[in-house]
């Protein structure tokens, strides 16, 4: 009986989470305009309730799967009775609903999590910043109540048994992959809402920079730790061996990530330097509306993917509806209060300020490119002009150039100074780590494998750029103190992250250079018995065969693997599979990795005479791309636990006095 | 003050040089790598240009699929019902290529009125048609819930043929 009202629960759950959302969204917001404390009061304990009634709703969505309740839509199109336990707690957010639930879930968590770490906030922001957040979930919440119902029932005809969760869902990588995600998109709201209240309040001091930071940081990180899932599952999961296809639904997620990092950057000028004040407001409310553009462009339809599991043009409509507003109202408010917040700082022309700026630009122009070459057929679409696609060299000629540009600069700004650095100390610091990455550049290509490229040695110079002067500077800095280790231990931990994040942009950067020039891929026609080689691997197929899973039934081979010259060898088993709920063909691709190097190998397809098509790949440092992307989120999450963020409210009184 | 702001001057000219320089690369970038979507009946008709990228799709005509029995070359025809084209493929087609099922390939038409293949791609979703694909369909007066349907039963036939040989 009451296992049964679960699913009723949850709806009601989520109704009352939402009213609650309205209130938390009016009620303190507008005490702040009019200074009613008791007013502003409502905004935490509104925030702390709808944070329980979501997650009592999506704790009801879970039960709902974990029992099998199939007259539970979602639940009946998505899970199945043989699916595993952890695939059905995972498939709750492996289609739209439950996806936009955990949406909801997330940033009821941030607006909670806001509530309660910044209880030393003046009343007044806290109320806005919590209205804002308010407002934003009545959206996502009406979104899901109006339009995506996750707890519509199927009756009286309920369903046997499920038509089960998409095969390529049922995954490690995706289990973590889209809640990790979430946190970035999601993340960017709070930096959002604190940018909307220093609208409101015309307030944006150094304590307003030194409490977004931590904020944006963790979301940043998480977003970077998303999309390197993404594109991990994405590289063993669909079966070529590709790791970033410049796939609209990729960009998605990339666009935020870009317009945060510069929005990261802008916040240091902003908290050292009092400048770039306006900008830094720009790049929040920019950041955050290209969030809900990537969900719009995911959960709307527009986009046919793995990612779009629905098409309901009414679905669309509404999140569009919810962007223009958002987009809107806060350009509108930026138009017309940015001035207020604006100040003039003066710097001269070679100074870390200018560094900074240049760093923005080239971040805004990526941005824009990306976003130009994702939309544009969508517009043209939309405007009936003929349906075209944009491909990956379009990404690739713009990208590329644009980071190796980057890096340019982001090998001089750890260096320089603030508001003014002279331009010989910089040359001096740093022509002979110039010299050294060319000479490391050039030299280590031809030592590898004896083929020398001019991309690989460009991606790193661009790296050891970044990295050289870097270390330089370390020492320098750690030359000054009484012993080494004290110089080392003096550094704040904030600049330990942007060390550790920078490294791992340099890592990334080399990864992606290698891997994308010295991969060896053969598609080759194997029957038993037969012996192909690739990058100095002889790989043997000496069974093939067939298994029964849970849920499926597998072709399956077996490989032997040897590198040359050596004896021991390894066995490779990749599987074919066909899931039996729904009919549909997955390829299980069989891994060898290692930090140098990954083998890949994956079946293809049955010929007639009883042999396979199977693609074997050689792909060399492809594990160093995500190597940097988890140290560009451990940078990320080091710099958040600087004393100098945990201290802040004892001094911020004072700092205040001093601004 | 007059040093400063003609700082200033340069420093909002530098930036627009280089927003400018940055909107032409992009332009240019962009109007170099647009792939157009042609169906069989445009491609007949002679509308989509010669060795130049393009995308095609249409359904993959039963039994048109013809493996070469030495290598991994195969050849297709895709079809929307009304025109079909051929199309000549080297190496592993995507899991969810089947007879009867909407398809899209990225390649050139070559002067002989068939298609090269780079790539072939057949999307993740069972029932998914490709949107392109859709349309061109109901261009040719079918509607697409019939070729959901007709692909479906396709697909059917041709998993129980399957099933029949294994057994």
């Amino acid at each position: 009986m009451l296992i049964e009202m679960i699913p009723e629960v949850g709806l009601f759950a989520l109704i009352i989470a939402l009213l609650m959302a309205v209130i938390q969204g009016t009620v303190p917001l507008v005490g702040a305009a009019t200074r009613h404390p008791l007013w502003m009061a409502y905004a935490r304990p509104m925030a702390s309730g709808q944070f329980a009634f979501v997650l009592l709703a999506y704790a009801c969505l879970t039960a709902s799967y974990m029992l099998d309740d199939f007259s539970v839509a979602t639940v009946a199109n998505n899970s199945n009775s043989m699916l595993p336990w952890y695939y059905k707690f995972s498939a709750v957010w492996g289609n739209h609903e439950g996806s936009m639930l955990l949406w909801s879930l997330i940033l009821a968590g941030w607006t909670f999590a806001v509530g309660h770490a910044s209880r030393a906030l003046p009343h007044d922001i806290l109320a806005r910043v919590l209205g804002v957040m308010g407002l934003v979930s009545s959206g996502f919440l009406a979104f899901v109540l109006l339009t995506s119902n996750p707890f519509a029932r199927l009756l009286p005809d309920v369903p046997a048994d499920g038509s089960d969760l998409n095969p390529l869902l049922q995954d490690v990588g995706l289990i973590i992959h889209p809640p990790m995600l979430y946190m970035g998109y999601v993340g960017f709201s709070v930096v959002f809402a604190f940018a909307i209240a220093a609208l409101l309040s015309g307030r944006l001091d150094a304590a307003w920079t030194r409490w977004v930071r931590p904020w944006t940081n963790i979301a940043w990180a998480f977003l970077t730790l998303g999309i390197a899932l993404g594109s991990w599952w994405a590289y063993y999961e669909l079966g070529w061996g590709g790791w970033w296809f410049w796939d609209p639904v990729e960009n998605a997620s990339l666009l935020p990530w870009l317009a945060g990092t510069a929005l990261i950057h802008s916040l240091a000028v902003t908290e050292k330097r009092g400048a770039f004040k306006s900008w830094t407001l720009l790049l929040a409310i920019s950041t955050f509306s290209l969030s809900l553009l990537g969900t719009f462009l995911v959960r709307s339809g527009v986009l046919t993917s793995v990612h779009a599991f629905a098409n309901d043009p009414s679905r669309g409509v509404f999140i569009l509806m919810l962007l223009g507003l958002t987009v809107g109202a806060s350009l509108l408010l930026f138009a017309l209060r940015a001035p207020r917040v604006g100040q003039r700082v003066g710097f001269t022309g070679l100074s870390r300020d200018t560094l900074l700026l240049i760093n923005n630009l080239l971040l805004v122009i990526m941005t824009v490119s990306v976003l130009l070459g994702t939309i544009y057929p969508l517009l043209l679409d939309a405007l009936g002009l003929g349906k075209i696609s944009v491909g990956a060299p379009y990404f690739n000629s713009l990208f590329v150039p644009l980071t190796v540009l980057l890096c340019l600069f982001m090998g001089l700004g750890p260096v320089s100074q603030w508001k003014r650095t002279p331009a010989r100390a910089l040359w001096r610091h740093c022509w002979p780590s110039a010299v050294l990455a060319v000479v490391i550049a050039a030299l280590v290509p031809l030592i590898y494998r004896g083929a020398w490229s001019p991309r690989v040695s460009l991606g790193l110079v661009a790296a050891l750029w970044i990295l050289l002067p870097m270390l330089k500077g370390l020492v320098v800095r750690s030359r000054q103190a009484t012993s080494r280790l004290a110089g080392l231990r003096r550094l704040s931990l904030a600049y330990w992250g942007m060390l550790v994040a920078h490294l791992g942009v340099a890592v990334t950067i080399i990864g992606v250079s290698v891997v994308a020039n010295y991969s060896i891929e053969r598609n080759v026609r194997m029957a038993e018995g037969d012996t192909a080689s690739l990058a100095g691997y002889t790989f043997t197929l000496t069974e093939l065969g067939e298994r029964r899973g849970a849920n499926f039934v597998a072709d399956t081979a077996r490989l032997e693997v040897r590198h040359q010259g050596q004896s021991q060898g390894f066995v490779m088993t990749p599987e074919k599979r066909l899931y039996l709920a729904t009919g549909m063909p997955m390829t299980d691709v069989a891994l060898r990795p290692g930090p140098w190097r990954d083998l890949y190998v994956a079946m293809g397809e049955e010929l007639k005479d009883g042999s396979w098509a199977l693609r074997l790949q050689y792909k060399p440092l492809v594990r160093w791309l995500w190597l940097g992307a988890l140290l560009m989120a451990v940078g990320g999450l080091l710099a958040v636990v600087d004393r100098r963020y945990r201290r802040r409210s004892a001094r911020h009184g004072a700092e205040e006095a001093a601004a | 003050m007059r040093a400063r702001r003609r700082q200033r001057l340069l420093i909002i000219l530098a930036m627009l040089a280089l927003a400018a320089i940055a909107a032409g690369l992009m332009l240019y970038a962009l109007r170099s790598n647009i792939n157009l979507f042609f169906s069989p009946v445009q491609v007949v008709a002679g509308e989509a240009p010669l060795e130049r990228q393009i995308r095609a799709g249409g359904l993959v005509a039963e039994g048109s699929v013809e493996r070469d029995p030495q290598s991994l070359d195969v050849r297709f025809s895709v079809t929307d019902r009304v025109e079909s084209i051929e199309v000549r493929y080297s190496g592993i087609l995507p899991d969810l290529f089947r007879e009867g099922q909407g398809v899209v390939v990225l390649g050139e038409l070559q002067p002989g009125g068939w298609v090269r293949a780079e790539e072939v791609l057949a999307r993740h979703d069972e029932n998914y048609m490709p949107p392109e694909v859709a349309e061109a369909l109901k261009e040719a007066g079918y509607a697409p819930e019939d070729y959901r349907d007709k692909a479906a039963e396709a697909g059917q036939r041709l998993d129980s043929r399957q099933r029949a040989d294994q057994e």
